[in-house]
């Protein structure tokens, strides 16, 4: 029982990364709490529902299709709201007031078109291009693909699909931040935002692609929601938005690989509670939220000090 | 006269007659309940947000805490109800003293904390392990102190002492202080403004006004579920209302509350999603073309705006 809880943490721990990793890249450069990044998450979901009610086709399908739909809703999105908010005078929590406006209109409109009611996907349906492609390259018997085993324990395909999913994105966002032109810069706006715009960065170009990337993140993590959550409703976002808070501030700010962490911590700690105390698992991401904040401001892995 | 003789008898006063006379004129007394809870609200926010900057977005906490010290005192102890309301205030001050060390958080960090900390007490009170003492996610039903007419004038005494906490804030060396730590912390310590006890003593009074409230509503509506009284609605609302008004000041969050719960009953209640994009719609645009709020029309052309 024990190393369930464990191995599901991780696997669990792994796909909060997901969930997270967008959050932290948008407040790590912008500054701007992004409290739409659950309805983000849920409209990656409907994606999922679309690919898979429409189509017919694997959900998997769904995650280079959410991921590019959002970076470009990213991309209008930010050049709409970011640059008027930026010129008032507190912006920081300005954006907390007008981002949760955002989060109410997607709710409200997500709502009008397609009811309230829990939708959900057969598990059965992520990963079928990998048996049929297995199918197809190996021969074998088509076929549900059952639980996979990880030491000797089962565990469901989904969970398991979910997690290399996140990691790849992970290596993607490293890669982002550490390999490439624009990822310096980004780095550099993380940093300094006005030493960056005096040195000629195009700050508002360099934003504007973290904002788009941190919603596209979001998309993403968001098709496998009906997977790891059961089923998912257009009122899902706001606690996915708490819960993406925990995990980034866990780790640290700006930091992907902070995000990593924080998330297989908070994945591991969730499954030992619901394991072993589950009637109190649902106070487990607020009542973590505020240590971490008041023991450790700067996350786990953070060295800057923020200061009150 | 000094000012703040002026704000209360030009200010204060007329609106709490008005709300005192009115329920004898205006049939609808839920709704005008609900108008003296959301002054209250959204005066407590100005006094945190306003004067000293800290955003509660989980102000609803403190409000569903004195709801529920409320409920335990008169289930478990059979305490008169006015006294209940003290006790619900009083236990909205705890809440605001356990949570005291948010302050040293700033910013975003501070709101998000907040939002958390109302989130868990929301939880810990609907635990249903809890069921003995809280009644869990179950609610609680005092129909023993039913007295709308009574909670009504209890809510009018509240919105009094919030209001004459405003003035006094707006008046004196006090709020000043207060503001000068907003715009400069250290600026301020430097001229002797002990920054610390200043922001505390503000934390502290907002709680206690959230916490009458919510003593107020739970004898006003008897019957209550753990997610009626921590509804992040009331957080949003009030903040939203302060906000639209314009805060730090005394006029600016009775003007958000009149006219925006105003349009807010007026729309209707048949359909809430169109409702709920109107809102957003509205908060939106709030924030991106009036962020400083209504009054800031008027301080614009250089009136001074109480």
């Amino acid at each position: 029982m024990l190393i369930y809880a464990l191995v599901a943490g991780v696997l669990f721990g792994l796909y909060f990364s997901l969930v997270g990793i967008g959050l932290n890249l948008v407040f790590g450069v912008m500054r701007i709490v992004n409290l739409a990044h659950g309805d983000i998450l849920m409209l990656g979901a409907f994606i999922a529902f679309g690919v898979v009610g429409i189509f017919g086709i694997d959900p998997l399908f769904a995650v280079p299709l959410a991921f590019a739909v959002f970076v470009l809703v990213g991309l209008l999105l930010y050049w709409v709201l970011v640059p008027r908010l930026q010129g008032s005078v507190n912006p920081e929590m300005l954006s907390i007031i007008l981002f949760f406006g955002l989060s109410q209109v997607i709710e409200a409109i997500t709502t009008i078109f397609a009811g309230t009611s829990e939708r959900s996907i057969q598990s059965r349906l992520l990963g079928t291009v990998f048996s049929t492609i297995k199918v197809k390259l190996f021969g074998g018997k088509p076929g549900a693909s059952g639980p996979i085993s990880i030491l000797g324990q089962g565990f469901p395909a989904p969970w398991v699909v979910a997690a290399g999913t996140s990691l790849i994105a992970i290596a993607f966002v490293y890669f982002y931040l550490y390999r490439t032109r624009l990822g310096t810069l980004t780095r550099a706006v993380m940093s300094r935002r006005d030493e960056a715009f005096a040195t000629g960065i195009d700050v508002d170009r360099v934003s504007a692609a973290a904002f788009g990337i941190g919603l596209g993140l979001a998309a993403v993590a968001g098709v496998f929601a009906p997977f790891m959550f059961g089923s998912v409703t257009p009122a899902f976002g706001a606690d996915a938005t708490v819960t993406s808070f925990a995990i980034v501030v866990l780790g640290s700010l700006g930091n992907p690989l902070g995000t990593a962490l924080g998330g297989v911590v908070y994945g591991v700690c969730y499954m030992l509670v619901q394991t072993y105390l589950s009637s109190w698992a649902d106070l487990l991401p607020y009542v973590l939220l505020i240590f971490i904040l008041l023991l450790r401001p700067s996350g786990l892995l953070g060295r800057r000090v923020r200061v009150a | 006269m000094p000012s703040s003789l002026k704000h209360l008898l030009f200010i204060v006063a007329p609106l709490i007659v008005l709300l005192a006379v009115l329920p004898g004129v205006y049939q609808n007394h839920l709704l005008l309940f609900n108008f003296v809870i959301f002054l209250v609200l959204a005066q407590g926010v100005n006094i945190i947000y306003g004067f000293t900057g800290y955003l509660p977005f989980g102000y609803v906490g403190f409000f569903g805490a004195g709801a529920y010290g409320f409920a335990i005192m008169v289930m478990h102890f059979q305490t008169p109800a006015v006294l209940a309301v003290l006790v619900g205030g009083l236990v909205g001050v705890a809440l605001g003293l356990l949570l005291t060390p948010l302050l040293r958080l700033s910013g975003a960090y501070f709101a998000i904390a907040n939002l958390a900390a109302s989130l868990a007490v929301l939880h810990f009170v609907a635990n249903p392990a809890l069921e003995n003492i809280t009644k869990g996610p179950y609610g609680v039903s005092l129909t023993g102190t039913f007295n709308p007419n009574m909670a009504y004038a209890a809510a009018v005494v509240v919105l009094a002492l919030t209001l004459g906490a405003v003035v006094f804030l707006k008046n004196s060396r006090f709020g000043l202080a207060l503001q000068a730590v907003r715009e400069d912390a250290v600026s301020a310590s430097m001229a002797g403004v002990n920054v610390v006890k200043m922001r505390v003593i503000a934390w502290l009074a907002s709680a206690l006004v959230a916490g009458l409230a919510g003593g107020v509503y739970a004898w006003y509506v008897s019957v209550f579920y753990p997610d009626n009284v921590f509804s992040g609605d009331f957080s949003i609302f009030a903040i939203v209302f302060a906000l639209f008004g314009g805060v730090a000041t005394i006029c600016g969050p009775i003007v958000g509350v009149i006219i925006l719960y105003g349009i807010y009953n007026l729309i209707g209640f048949t359909t809430p999603q169109y409702f709920q994009l109107i809102y957003g719609l509205l908060i939106m645009g709030l924030v991106l073309f009036l962020p400083a709020g209504l009054v800031s029309l008027a301080t614009r052309r250089g009136w001074h705006v109480p």
